[in-house]
Order: structure tokens, then C-alpha cells, then sequence
């Protein structure tokens, strides 16, 4: 079985850095995509796949340089479509399944409010394609943090209902969202070279975000003293598997399809 | 939330500085802020906008269709009324 092993040398952890973005990203729009057709009205529908190409866009330049840079022929649908679950290393946080509306709204809201502030910073990354990817996803994660805020709020302050449901949204994903701030052996090479911004920094901003929304919502951040790990290693919940599957099973089933 | 009871906004939308806002179509919404966003994700995803307006559907008043006759047809024997008399000086380019 292939496993996401750790870095052999500081090139290929600098790779290896932008590949968990990259999965990230790619993961957290596949999700976003389930809901179209599905959503609940036309308006939320078209929003939250405008959610998700915004994440497919960042992806695919953060996977084209990786295949690049890596220089083994492989391009970015290679690292997208051919590799296996435990290859991906992706947050836990971004395959959880899209549950309800506002599971899937509070999990939004949990990313953007890390990624905003994260590219903020990555404007002065040494690296020039990290910065120019940074300052398009940086206009894109403020309207996701305010899209997801304002549903959060909404549906904090709504009904009965609604409340009981984004509340239990937020404490399904509590475990999943420590390790946002969690930077792997790759991630800290990065870090050390000035290519990407200190996750654990960026903690502070995010909960003033969150709490913000929090506080105009009614809700409340539970605590948890047991974070939920392992997705920068390749140790994912079953419910990778099954997106990938349906991500991947065009080029699995007709290798090098093209369209 | 039944999408019936949810109020119809009006999407008017600026395609450019200088240009007026025009209508673009309607979304479905419980506010002022998320009609605003539902008209930014259903109207401006290919680069159609520069500015928003919404305004409830309910809020505009209009012209009766059985009244179009005697609102509008009496305009129609008054030609003069185009500018199209008038010789446009070379200077001034398109107007």
C-alpha cells in the first residue's frame, strides 16, 4: 500500500507543502460540488459551486506546480486523479462529509477563516507563485468568510431548528479543527524559508473571526481536548475514499481520457 | 423556510462605471444582505458587474399593462419629439 511519506530532502518538502494546500483545496471543492442540483434553493445552489471553482482554481495552479517542479512528466490532473487515498494529504477537516446545509456552511466558514488571513500573509511569500496565488485567493476567501458568516449567523439566530442544527454542526467538526493550525515536517520547511506562512500563527485571527460570527449567531465554541490528526500523513476517514472515487473514477475507469 | 414565503428581490446590475445600473433578473431571498449575495453569485459569474442594486419586487410600482394605450400610444404621431433633426457637429464624435 502507498502511503504520504515524509519528505527525503528540503526541495522535496517545499513540493510537499504545496501539495497539502493543493489537496486541501481540490478536497473542500469536490465536497462543495456535491451540492449542485442539490442545494436548497437555485441561489445557494449556483453560490456554493461558485464556492467550489474558486477552490478548484487555486488547486489546479498549486498542482501544476508541484508536477513541475517535481520534473517526473506527471502533470496536475496526475496528482488529482491517480493518486490514492492515503496519498492525499488533505485536512481532516475539508473531507467531512457535507451533512446539512449547515454542516456544510460551518465547515466553509471554519476553512475561509483560516485561508484569509493565511494568504494575507502569503502575499510576502519568497516563493512568486504562492504570492500571485495569493492574491486571488485572498479577494475569494473574504467573500467565503462572508457567505458562510452570514448564513451562520442566520441560521444561529433563526428558528429553533436552525439553531439546534448549526450548533450541532459546529460540534460534529470541533475535533477536526485544531489540526488547521497544525503545520507537518513539509509545512515547516516552507515555514523556515519564508515560501508559506506559520500555521500556528494564525490561530488568533481565526478564532476573532469565528468568535465574531459566533457572537451575532448565538453560538457557542465547544471545547475539546482531543484534536482529531493524521490527515498531512495520509490517515483519512473512509469518507476520502468514497469521494475519491467518484473524483476519480473517469480517468480510473478510461485512463487518459481527455475532453 | 418554504421558498414561497421567501420575498423576491429585483437584481439591477452596473456593467461599468458611467454606465447605468440595468435590470438583470430576480433572486429569492430572507434579506437585504443575501439577496445581495445570491444576485452577486447568480448575476455577475461571468464578469457581468462593477456595482449591485437589489430592491424588493414588492416595493416597485407599476404601470397597469391595461393602461399602456392611453399611457403610451399617444407618443407615437409625435416624431419631432426623436433628436434625429438635429445636425451633430463633426467635433463632437458619438454622442
Amino acid at each position: 500500500m502507498v502511503f504520504a511519506r515524509p519528505p527525503a530532502d528540503r526541495n522535496e518538502a517545499l513540493r510537499l507543502a504545496l501539495l497539502e494546500l493543493a489537496d486541501d483545496h481540490l478536497v473542500l471543492s469536490q465536497r462543495l460540488g456535491e451540492w449542485c442540483g442539490h442545494a436548497p434553493t437555485l441561489e445557494e445552489d449556483l453560490a456554493l459551486t461558485n464556492l467550489a471553482l474558486d477552490l478548484l482554481g487555486t488547486a489546479r495552479t498549486l498542482y501544476a506546480t508541484v508536477a513541475e517542479r517535481e520534473g517526473k512528466g506527471r502533470s496536475e490532473d496526475d496528482l488529482a486523479m491517480l493518486r490514492v487515498e492515503r496519498e492525499y494529504r488533505n485536512l481532516l477537516l475539508v473531507e467531512r462529509p457535507n451533512g446539512d446545509f449547515a454542516h456544510t456552511i460551518a465547515r466553509q466558514l471554519f476553512f475561509a477563516a483560516f485561508m484569509r488571513p493565511f494568504w494575507e500573509r502569503a502575499l510576502a511569500s519568497k516563493d512568486e507563485v504562492v504570492q500571485g496565488v495569493a492574491g486571488k485567493a485572498l479577494k475569494e476567501m473574504r467573500y467565503h468568510v462572508r457567505h458562510a458568516g452570514e448564513w451562520t449567523i442566520r441560521l444561529g439566530d433563526g428558528t429553533e431548528e436552525s439553531h439546534r442544527r448549526m450548533q450541532g454542526a459546529i460540534e460534529a467538526l470541533r475535533p477536526y479543527l485544531d489540526e488547521l493550525f497544525v503545520s507537518s515536517e513539509a509545512a515547516q520547511a516552507a515555514e523556515e524559508e519564508g515560501v508559506l506562512p506559520v500555521r500556528a500563527d494564525i490561530r488568533p485571527e481565526w478564532e476573532e473571526t469565528v468568535s465574531d460570527v459566533f457572537a451575532r449567531a448565538g453560538l457557542t465554541m465547544p471545547e475539546w481536548p482531543h484534536p482529531r490528526l493524521g490527515g498531512r500523513e495520509g490517515f483519512h476517514g473512509e469518507e476520502l475514499g468514497h469521494l475519491l472515487a467518484e473524483l476519480q473514477y473517469l480517468q480510473r475507469a478510461y485512463p487518459g481520457a481527455q475532453w | 423556510m418554504s421558498e414561497k414565503e421567501m420575498p423576491l428581490w429585483e437584481v439591477f446590475i452596473r456593467p461599468r462605471n458611467g454606465l447605468a445600473h440595468k435590470h438583470a433578473g430576480s433572486v429569492h431571498a430572507w434579506d437585504a444582505e443575501m439577496a445581495l449575495q445570491a444576485a452577486r453569485d447568480v448575476y455577475t459569474r461571468r464578469g457581468e458587474g462593477t456595482s449591485i442594486w437589489v430592491v424588493r419586487s414588492a416595493q416597485i410600482v407599476a404601470s397597469d399593462p391595461d393602461a399602456a394605450e392611453e399611457l403610451f400610444d399617444p407618443t407615437a404621431d409625435k416624431i419631432y419629439r426623436h433628436p434625429t433633426f438635429y445636425k451633430i457637429p463633426k467635433e463632437v464624435g458619438h454622442m
